[in-house]
């Protein structure tokens, strides 16, 4: 569930594809830019309700996932 | 309806700003702090040019309450479409003689109170997509002027933040501004001895102060569809005392 709402919101900021996203994904690979994740942090914390402090040792998806359940 | 929030808004040159901006056909957030500051009157006076205004209270140098006034803004507007950060004051003296807690001062209403305005204006700008940030300079952020360490610095430092701020976030269709203005006819400079004040006038090119029109004429361009391709400018409006 916080894996697909976390696709989703990759996929409508960055306008791709939700099925090129997985849970490997880097953030890299996805081009997504220090700009861009500010702008997904900004949408996660309000779907999620979390503050997220350190986004920038988050590098994948699957680091993404695993700080919401961490901290959700 | 587009919505300008102009900080510092309910006298003075803020004033002429908000008013100008409204003419524009801009909604207006009239950012005030003292109670005693006609706000009501001014937005009552931007009533009448037939758009919507509201006035908020908020001391700009406190990140919280920026926070709550960007926050208020949106919720009854919808956007935040321009922000003119006009907010500031003045404490001179010679620096040998100067009071910390007067360049506190001058730096926290100044310059901190820009950061605060942009850090919570921006994030409603990046989904937006668009925004306009134009923040007043001064000709002494440029130049120099003695008396006015403090003051100087805090207007040198907001070009630095603009030029910064305009490359960070230009790729969201955000334009980051400044207008710095020269020597402008207002009551405090009516009230300067006749002598300094025709010296001043004498060594401005085109012999004349600058009106507050000259400052929003700068300001409501910079806001326009044709200012869509400048960014990270800032334009002197001194009539060419400082080049």
């Amino acid at each position: 569930m916080i894996y697909e709402k976390i696709a989703e919101i990759i996929s409508d900021k960055m306008d791709i594809d939700v099925d090129d996203i997985t849970m490997d994904s880097t953030f890299e690979s996805l081009e997504i830019d220090s700009l861009d994740m500010v702008e997904i942090v900004m949408d996660i914390e309000e779907a999620f309700e979390v503050s997220v402090e350190d986004a920038e040792n988050l590098k994948s998806v699957a680091d993404l996932v695993k700080y919401i359940e961490d901290n959700k | 309806m587009s919505t300008a929030l102009i900080t510092g808004a309910s006298r003075g040159i803020g004033r002429e700003l908000a008013l100008r901006l409204a003419d524009e056909g801009y909604d207006i957030v009239v950012n005030y702090l003292f109670e005693e500051e006609d706000y009501a009157g001014t937005v009552a006076e931007i009533e009448k040019k037939g758009v919507k205004a509201i006035a908020i209270k908020a001391d700009v140098s406190q990140f919280s309450e920026v926070e709550a006034m960007m926050k208020q803004t949106v919720e009854t507007f919808g956007s935040i479409d321009v922000l003119v950060n006009n907010a500031g004051i003045t404490r001179d003296g010679l620096l040998a003689r100067m009071k910390e807690e007067d360049f506190d001062a001058v730096i926290n209403v100044n310059l901190k109170s820009v950061f605060n305005c942009c850090r919570h204006a921006v994030p409603y700008m990046m989904k937006q997509k668009h925004g306009r940030i134009i923040s007043m300079a001064s000709v002494v952020g440029l130049s120099g002027q003695g008396g006015q360490t403090n003051y100087s610095a805090s207007k040198a430092g907001i070009i630095g933040f603009t030029k910064s701020l305009a490359k960070e976030i230009g790729s969201r269709n955000i334009t980051v501004n400044a207008v710095a203005p020269g020597f402008v006819e207002t009551p405090m400079t009516d009230a300067m001895p006749a002598k300094a004040r025709e010296e001043v006038l004498g060594s401005i090119p085109l012999r004349r102060g600058g009106t507050v029109k000259d400052i929003a004429d700068a300001v409501a361009f910079l806001a326009s569809e044709q200012a869509s391709y400048i960014t990270g400018h800032v334009l002197s409006v001194n009539g060419g005392m400082y080049m």
